[in-house]
C-alpha cells in the first residue's frame, strides 16, 4: 500500500470522527498557538527594545567616571584629548549633565522634561536638526551662556510653536530659548525625545554645583566594531586613572545584545513550558488512538485477513496519528497568527506600547515539524498495539 | 498432481488455564485443485481450528500444512499475510465488511494489499460486485445492505485477487433459509467454474452442497467421502443438486 492512500485512508478516518479527531487536536493547536504567541511576544518586545535603543543610538558609548580608588581627575579637556587619541575608533564626543531640579515655564512646572548640559558636538552626535532658531555654539560653552535648545513637544506645548527668544527657568536660573529642535518621534509624548531642554554643559555643571563633568557620550565611527572601540577607549582611560574602578564605559550595543540575551532566556524558557502543552497534546493523540484501535480491532482483524502486513497496518496508524498532529499543526498556526494578532491589539491599544507580536517563521517551522513529531512518536505505541493483533481474536472481537 | 490443501498429521493444541485443549489430533487429509468440501462438525468438533489452519491465520503445534506445496507452518507472519492475500478468499459468517467503505473499497481490499493500481483495483472491484448482481450499488454502504447482499459483496471480495481457495466459514449462519440458499448456489457456482471451495458448517443440509464431505469430532476425522456416501450422514436437500 502506498504513503498517499496511507494518507487517504488517514484522511477518511479523521473526516469520518470530526469532533473526535477536533477534540484530540485541540491540546496541539493550544500548545502550538502558545509557543507561537510567546515567541512572538519575545521577537516583539526585541523589536521594540531595539527601536528604543536605535533613538538613543547604538553608535555610543556612555561613559561615566566615578572616581573610585583613584586621586586623579579628568577635565573635559582631557576627555577631549582621549578622543583625539582614539580617532580611530570615535568621530565625536560630548560632555552630558544631567540636571536634577525644576523647569518652570512662567508658574507652570514641567516635572517629565529632561534637562541636559551637552556640548555643541551633540546634536551631531544624535543628529538631531534644529528647525527654528540656532544649535548650541562652542562659544555658549566657552561662555556658559545661560541659553537653551528645546525640544518640539515643549515649544509647542508651552509656547505655542514659536519658542524662539522665549525664556525658561531651570533651577530657578532663566536661560533664553535659543532654538528648537525639529520633530523627532512620530506621536511626541510626555517624558520622551521631544520633551527635553538642552543647555551648554558648562553652565549645566556651574548651576548642578559639580567641578567636574563626569558623563560624556562618544560615537563609534564603525558600528560593527563597537566592542574593540570600546576597549580602545577604556585602555585610554586606564591610562589616567590608572583603576579600572574609576570609569565606566557602557555601548549601547552591548547593553543591547545582553538585554536580549536576557530577553531570550525568559522566552526559551517560556516557549519550553508552553512546549509541554504540545507533550500534553501528543499524549491526547496516542489516547484516542489506543482507543480507536480498540474500536477498530474487527477491522484491522479483517484487514489481516484479507492481506494487510502488520507494517501497513503499523504504518496506517501511525501515519493516521501523525495526521490528526499536523492538521492540529495547522490550525494551532492560524489560532497561532490569531491570538498574536489579538495581542498586538491589546498591547498597543490598552497598554499603550507600540509593539508588535511577531510569531517568527522559526518557530513556526519548528512548531509544524514537532507536531508532526509529536504524531508519529505517540501514535507509534497504539500503531503497534494494532499491528501485533492476532487476527483470529480480532475477527471474533464484537 | 500435488494437491493443493495438504494435512499432514496436523496437531493444533492450546493451553487454557493448566488445561491442555487438543482442537486437532493428528488429522490428515488432502483437498485438490477444483474439489468443493465441507468440513463438517459440532461447536467444539476442531473445525474452526481446521479453518484457521486453512485460512494461514493460524500454524499448527505439530504435523505439516502444505498449501500449493509449500510448508505454512514455517512462514514468517509477513509471508503469512502475503499468502492470505494472494491464494485465499475468506466469506464469513458475519460478511466482515468495513463499514467505512463503499462497495467498490470494501471488494478492493485484497486488491489494496496486493499492491495494485487503483484503476485496476476499481475495475476489478467492479466486475466482481457486477458478477454478485450489485452492479447497481457501488457506491453504497454495507449498512445499505440486506444480508443476503451484504454476503455477496463479501464473495465479490473473496473473488477479487483470484484466489487458489475460497474458504467459507459458516456462510449462511446469519442469513434466512432462503438467501442462504442463494448463496449456496453461488458457491456452487464458483464452484463448477473451477474454483476450489471449503465450505466449513456444523448444519448437515448446508454441508450436503459439497461434493466431499470431511466429518469432524473432538479434533480427529471420523469420515471422509463424497458427500452421496450414506456414511457421511447429510442429508440430501432436494432442491439442491
Amino acid at each position: 500500500m502506498s504513503f498517499s492512500e496511507s494518507l487517504s485512508l488517514a484522511l477518511q478516518n479523521i473526516w469520518g470522527s470530526k469532533m473526535r479527531s477536533f477534540l484530540t487536536m485541540l491540546g496541539i493547536i493550544i500548545g502550538i498557538a502558545a509557543v507561537m504567541v510567546i515567541v512572538g511576544l519575545g521577537n516583539g518586545m526585541e523589536n521594540y527594545m531595539t527601536d528604543m535603543f536605535k533613538t538613543i543610538g547604538t553608535n555610543i558609548c556612555e561613559v561615566t567616571l566615578t572616581g573610585r580608588d583613584t586621586s586623579r581627575t579628568a577635565s573635559v579637556e582631557d576627555m577631549y584629548e582621549v578622543l583625539r587619541d582614539n580617532a580611530r575608533y570615535f568621530d565625536n564626543m560630548s560632555p552630558t549633565v544631567s540636571m536634577r531640579g525644576s523647569i518652570k515655564v512662567g508658574t507652570e512646572e514641567l516635572d517629565y522634561t529632561n534637562a541636559t548640559g551637552v556640548a555643541e558636538t551633540y546634536f551631531e552626535i544624535k543628529s538631531y536638526e534644529i528647525a527654528e532658531g540656532r544649535a548650541l555654539h562652542y562659544m555658549d560653552m566657552e561662555a556658559r551662556s545661560r541659553v537653551c535648545v528645546i525640544g518640539s513637544y515643549v515649544a509647542n506645548e508651552y509656547y505655542g510653536g514659536h519658542a524662539v527668544g522665549e525664556t525658561i527657568r531651570i533651577n530657578g536660573a532663566e536661560f533664553t530659548i535659543v532654538g528648537v529642535m525639529a520633530q523627532e518621534d512620530d506621536e511626541p509624548a510626555r517624558g520622551m525625545t521631544d520633551d527635553v531642554v538642552y543647555l551648554p554643559y558648562s553652565t549645566a555643571a556651574r548651576l548642578s554645583g559639580l567641578g567636574s563633568v563626569s558623563s560624556y557620550s562618544f560615537t563609534v565611527i564603525d558600528e560593527d566594531n563597537v566592542s574593540i572601540a570600546k576597549t580602545a577607549l577604556e585602555n585610554s582611560l586606564y591610562d589616567i586613572f590608572r583603576s579600572e574602578d574609576a570609569y565606566m564605559v557602557i555601548s549601547m550595543t552591548q547593553l543591547l545584545s545582553v538585554m536580549t540575551d536576557m530577553l531570550n532566556v525568559v522566552i526559551t524558557i517560556l516557549a519550553v513550558i508552553a512546549g509541554i502543552s504540545l507533550v500534553v497534546g501528543g499524549v491526547g493523540i496516542m489516547n484516542i488512538m489506543l482507543v480507536s484501535v480498540t474500536e477498530r480491532t474487527r477491522e484491522i482483524g479483517i484487514r489481516k485477513a484479507l492481506g494487510a502486513k502488520e507494517s501497513s497496518i503499523m504504518v496506517q496508524f501511525v501515519i493516521e496519528a501523525a495526521v490528526t498532529a499536523c492538521i492540529g499543526g495547522i490550525f494551532g498556526i492560524i489560532a497561532g497568527f490569531g491570538f498574536s494578532s489579538l495581542g498586538t491589539v491589546i498591547i498597543t491599544n490598552i497598554l499603550g506600547f507600540d509593539m508588535e507580536v511577531t510569531p517568527s517563521a522559526g518557530s513556526i517551522v519548528l512548531a509544524v515539524g514537532a507536531s508532526a513529531a509529536i504524531g508519529v512518536a505517540f501514535g507509534f505505541l497504539p500503531a503497534r498495539k494494532a499491528a501485533l493483533l492476532n487476527p483470529i481474536d480480532a475477527l471474533r472481537y464484537e | 498432481m500435488t494437491p493443493l490443501i495438504e494435512f499432514r498429521d496436523l496437531c493444533k493444541t492450546y493451553v487454557m488455564g493448566d488445561t491442555i485443549v487438543r482442537a486437532a489430533d493428528h488429522i490428515s487429509f488432502s483437498v485438490n485443485e477444483g474439489e468443493f468440501v465441507a468440513i463438517v462438525g459440532k461447536s467444539g468438533s476442531g473445525k474452526s481450528t481446521c479453518m484457521n489452519i486453512i485460512g494461514c491465520l493460524d500454524v499448527p503445534t505439530s504435523g505439516e500444512y502444505l498449501l500449493d506445496g509449500r510448508n505454512v507452518g514455517a512462514m514468517s507472519k509477513n509471508e503469512l499475510s502475503e499468502i492470505r492475500n494472494a491464494k485465499l478468499g475468506f466469506i464469513f459468517q458475519q460478511y466482515n465488511l468495513l463499514p467505512k467503505l463503499d462497495l467498490l473499497d470494501n471488494v478492493a481490499v485484497p486488491l489494496l494489499y496486493a499492491g495494485k493500481g487503483k484503476r485496476e483495483r476499481r475495475a476489478t472491484a467492479q466486475k466482481m460486485l457486477e458478477r454478485v448482481g450489485l452492479g447497481d450499488k457501488l457506491h453504497n454502504r454495507p449498512n445499505q445492505l440486506s444480508g443476503g447482499q451484504q454476503q455477496r459483496v463479501s464473495i465479490a471480495r473473496a473473488l477479487s485477487n483470484s484466489p487458489s481457495v475460497i474458504l467459507a466459514d459458516e456462510p449462511t449462519g446469519a442469513l434466512d433459509s432462503r438467501t442462504g440458499r442463494e448463496v449456496l448456489e453461488m458457491l456452487q457456482a464458483l464452484h463448477k467454474e473451477g474454483n476450489t471451495v471449503v465450505l466449513i458448517t456444523h448444519d448437515n443440509s448446508i454441508a450436503a452442497t459439497a461434493q466431499r464431505i470431511i466429518r469432524l469430532e473432538d479434533g480427529r476425522v471420523t469420515f471422509d467421502g463424497p458427500a452421496s456416501d450414506p456414511k457421511a450422514g447429510v442429508e440430501k436437500a432436494g432442491a439442491m443438486a
